[in-house]
């Protein structure tokens, strides 16, 4: 249904008209985010001041039936901000302040479009820690960090965007707003609510502020970087870095494929030709991290690491980093079309799931570049193609298809930290147990009975069969054949 | 009328493939000045290639609204170092700008500031230095000073105000006027360069071009001066008059190529961008493209032709003048984005001793001079002029160096406002004054 005129105009009235976009030019440039392949106009924008108005829209959305699409800086992977059909988009970068740095307590209170490399400076200049860091953070924004549950390269040691939320102040799609979670550590009254809503991408509120943990900044780091000419071996010296007990802040993987393109793209004189690499960083007390370093070093040795080197000085560190700073830059020069997915396995199963990646890239007829969070099994199979080589998408379509299968089938996930949103809701559907997504679905059924926010990301709303009913076995076949009931 | 519609055509591929290459990631965002200020992504590059690429496609027209988001953009190029992808947007927003120049859809002021300033005046270097002599002749002879003691410009439009105390000190003389053609050095010749005096820099800073003149002879240079030195074409480039701008290339290429140059030396980054480009510009001309690519690959800029040729080890004694001074480096786009030029002039900078270097935050940051930006856009380009101008401030140096004319100017006219004293040198003075010891 499209909004009519008169909606827009209250939509209008309530934020004032120099928060109000709908030029053909603006509807434009908020139709993507960084989801390769889709795209959808919006029937406007909107920038609300103040919280207020907000929850008057969402309201608004509720009595007259138009859906909205909440926004930060539009990085998102797997499609959570792009439009649905009669969406209006909602901005959230503009609230943009650190309202409180609480150093007693260790918390900081922020607005959603606090960028996140911007909050981790500002507290790392006075000793403290945000340790999430996905590979946006130079331009993500927290509230699209807590939406999406980002995760990035330390997740291994300090965990994801979901273990450092305290609490936060959202509006709900009834328009309502409510202050979850606080400054106290500990919190046992009633449901856990703000972990509903960590991660929902945009289903079930937008956060208008959020309470942050910081943790103090560790006192000194280590950098190391190994190359092995077989990826079993990389993955025993993973596995025996883990089951030494050790905890690096990093655990990086390269494939031969990433290692080759970082070559010709920058060249940093890797040894190409090896089949991994591993970046390796371990962090914390001087005594430890010396210790750590040492155990590491002896055991890439043992595992046959060919060239295996240790930074002296941070302008060391920065040089051994390259690499895997660049490795996405790289493999996205190569093709026009870089599609990046996110699919984990438990961190004993990277290598197996490494191989079926590669043979399944083989069996497509597809260039793959693998890299990824080695230690927590975080793996980034990027695929490297071209949109307008229609059959090669659907290809990739398929391949991808197929690996997610297999990370389901070694115990792993679909998605590790970009999200489900649009681009892996048909994936969702049909490798997540029935009654998880069921569950799922009565969750957002009864906070947002109209379904105003964020409409058919993660679970399609509409009904799953369109159509006459089938009756005999013929037309029942079609959809066996299909992999109904599988 | 042939020959312009083989040229859009020729962009149209060009650009093509580099918009097909754009995976919209976002991690320009965070680099974009006019991002910074409106954060609404139809200001990003992210979004501006999105338009690009619609415009290109039919599907979206030479609005208002396009013509604004293409002219607002700096075309400072600091996207282009972020982005992952490789994407040139500098040429992607000069092919919307010919677009636009080809629609003639131009705003009235816009049209009349490109026409006066880059068709007219800086498409011969005699009319550049007879405005340069009017201008003088305003600065000196007593006219401004009546005027601004007066208040009356201000009075009339504080835009006009601004405009003119943004407009150059015109110098005494014009480096074109007074040099030999060839000048030899004292000692062995090392290198033959060709200097390129540069438009602005020769009828606003000839001092500055003596100062380079003077250090590439000390450093055992024999430099060349070609005499009926025009405007190298980049100001037509970056303003969308592609024609314009290959004849004036055509012009400097011809001229430069007759005295067979090891390097061609520039101290201006916009012109030493704009010729390392030459060889791209006459794509569908073999024999033109190879004599561009020969000015091409020998085109460096001052700092980058001094580290490479050994400066900082053959210099033996240096001047005390600077010791215990607070010294801090701005990098103008045209050397960081375009050419990639940063660590060149710091390398040089710090290898004086004596001296404390500060590294100034933000220091990639477009200054908003962005060649005639800061008059056709005065309020945008002050807004970032004075983010600029916060950031020295924060760091508080003594001295301020830079390597480009336009980036010169609009600082001095911000520390002058801010009331900082802050001496504002081009690196090239500063390594000139060391040296010379």
């Amino acid at each position: 249904m499209m909004i009519t005129a008169k909606t827009i105009n209250k939509i209008r009235s309530i934020v004032g008209s120099e928060n109000f976009f709908d030029s053909p030019e603006q509807k434009l440039a908020y139709s993507y985010d960084a989801t390769p392949l889709l795209s959808q106009f919006p029937s406007a924008i909107i920038r609300p001041r103040t919280t207020q108005e907000l929850s008057e829209v969402m309201i608004l959305a509720n009595h007259e039936h138009f859906a909205l699409v909440p926004r930060g800086s539009g990085t998102g992977l797997s499609g959570g901000s792009i439009p649905t059909e009669n969406s209006i988009v909602v901005l959230t970068n503009h609230w943009n302040r650190i309202i409180e740095l609480d150093e007693k307590n260790l918390t900081v209170r922020v607005e959603p479009g606090v960028l996140t490399a911007q909050l981790q400076s500002t507290v790392e200049s006075i000793g403290l820690f945000y340790p999430p860091d996905p590979g946006s953070a130079a331009i993500s924004t927290l509230g699209g960090n807590v939406a999406e549950n980002a995760g990035g390269l330390r997740g291994l040691k300090y965990g994801v965007t979901k273990n450092y939320v305290q609490g936060m102040e959202v509006v709900l799609p009834d328009g309502s707003i409510v202050s979850l979670g606080g400054k106290s550590v500990k919190d046992v009254a009633g449901y856990n609510l703000k972990d509903f809503l960590i991660g929902s991408e945009g289903t079930l509120g937008i956060f208008t502020n959020i309470l942050l943990k910081l943790i103090p900044k560790p006192e000194t780091s280590s950098t190391m970087l190994a190359f092995f000419d077989r990826i079993s071996d990389a993955g025993e010296t993973v596995a025996e870095i883990i089951s030494s007990h050790i905890s690096p802040s990093t655990l990086e993987f390269l494939d031969r494929t990433t290692i080759n393109c970082v070559e010709q793209y920058a060249h940093l004189n890797l040894p190409v030709n090896t089949e991994a690499l591993l970046l390796i960083e371990v962090d914390g007390h001087h005594v430890v991290v010396k210790e750590d370093t040492e155990k590491i070093s002896v055991l890439c040795r043992k595992h046959r690491a060919n060239n295996f080197s240790i930074a002296r000085s941070e302008q060391e560190a920065v040089k051994l980093r390259s690499a895997r700073k660049i490795a996405f830059s790289a493999l996205a020069r190569v093709k026009p079309t870089t599609i990046l997915e996110d699919a984990t396995v438990p961190r004993s199963e990277v290598v197996p799931m490494l191989e079926r990646i590669q043979s399944i890239a083989q069996k497509n007829g597809l260039l793959f570049g693998n890299f990824g969070h080695a230690g927590d099994g975080n793996l980034h199979p990027t695929c490297l193609t071209d949109a307008r080589n229609t059959q090669e998408i659907r290809s990739a379509e398929q391949a991808f298809g197929e690996i997610f299968s297999e990370a389901v089938k070694l115990g792993g996930t679909i998605s590790g930290e970009h999200g489900i949103g649009l681009a892996k809701r048909q994936f969702l559907e049909k490798l997540a147990p029935l009654p998880a997504i069921e569950m799922m679905r009565r969750i957002k059924e009864s906070i947002d009975p109209h379904s105003v926010l964020n409409p058919g990301k993660i679970f399609s709303l509409s009904p799953r069969c369109e159509g006459p009913m089938p009756k005999n076995a013929s037309q029942i076949k079609k959809y066996i054949d299909a992999g109904a009931f599988t | 009328m042939l020959e312009e519609k083989k040229i859009v055509h020729n962009n149209h591929l060009l650009t093509d493939e580099i918009l097909n290459n754009c995976i919209h990631c976002g991690l320009c965002l965070p680099t974009c000045p006019t991002y910074a200020l409106t954060s609404l992504e139809q200001s990003s590059p992210r979004g501006r290639i999105r338009l690009i690429r619609a415009a290109l496609d039919g599907d979206q027209p030479i609005s208002k609204e396009f013509i604004y988001e293409m002219n607002f953009c700096l075309d400072c190029q600091a996207c282009e170092t972020a982005c992952p992808a490789g994407i040139k947007y500098g040429s992607l927003v000069e092919t919307a700008r010919d677009l636009i120049h080809q629609s003639k859809k131009n705003s009235l002021t816009e049209r009349i500031l490109k026409k006066f300033f880059l068709t007219w005046t800086f498409a011969r270097h005699e009319r550049l230095k007879f405005m340069a002599r009017l201008l003088r002749w305003y600065q000196t002879a007593g006219p401004q000073a009546v005027l601004e003691k007066s208040g009356l410009l201000k009075l009339i439009s504080k835009k006009l105000n601004t405009i003119q105390l943004l407009a150059p000190r015109i110098s005494k003389v014009f480096t074109s006027e007074v040099l030999d053609e060839i000048i030899l050095p004292q000692s062995e010749v090392t290198h033959t360069v060709v200097f390129l005096t540069g438009c602005i820099m020769d009828v606003a800073f000839a001092e500055i071009n003596e100062d380079t003149i003077r250090l590439l002879l000390h450093h055992g240079c024999k430099v060349v001066i070609p005499k009926g030195q025009r405007c190298c074409g980049s100001l037509q480039a970056h303003n969308g008059d592609s024609e314009g701008a290959r004849e004036h290339a055509r012009y400097t290429i011809e001229l430069f190529a007759q005295f067979n140059p090891d390097y061609i030396v520039m101290n201006s980054a916009g012109c030493g961008a704009f010729l390392k480009q030459y060889g791209e510009l006459f794509d569908d001309d073999p024999v033109m493209r190879s004599k561009a690519q020969f000015i091409s690959q020998r085109t460096v800029d001052v700092t980058e032709f001094l580290i490479r040729t050994g400066f900082i080890q053959s210099q033996k004694k240096y001047s005390t003048r600077y010791a215990g001074k607070r010294i801090t480096y701005h990098d103008a786009c045209h050397l960081i984005h375009s050419q990639k030029i940063s660590e060149q002039p710091r390398e040089l900078i710090r290898s004086v001793p004596g001296i404390e270097y500060v590294e100034l935050p933000e220091a990639s940051w477009c200054c908003g001079s962005a060649g005639i930006y800061n008059i056709t856009h005065i309020d945008q380009s002050m807004h970032f002029l004075k983010r600029k101008i916060e950031n020295i401030r924060k760091i508080n140096p003594d001295i301020i160096l830079m390597g480009n004319p336009g980036c010169m100017l609009q600082m001095q006219f911000g520390l002058r406002n801010a009331g900082l004293q802050i001496e504002l040198l081009h690196t090239v003075t500063f390594l000139r004054r060391i040296c010379e010891a």
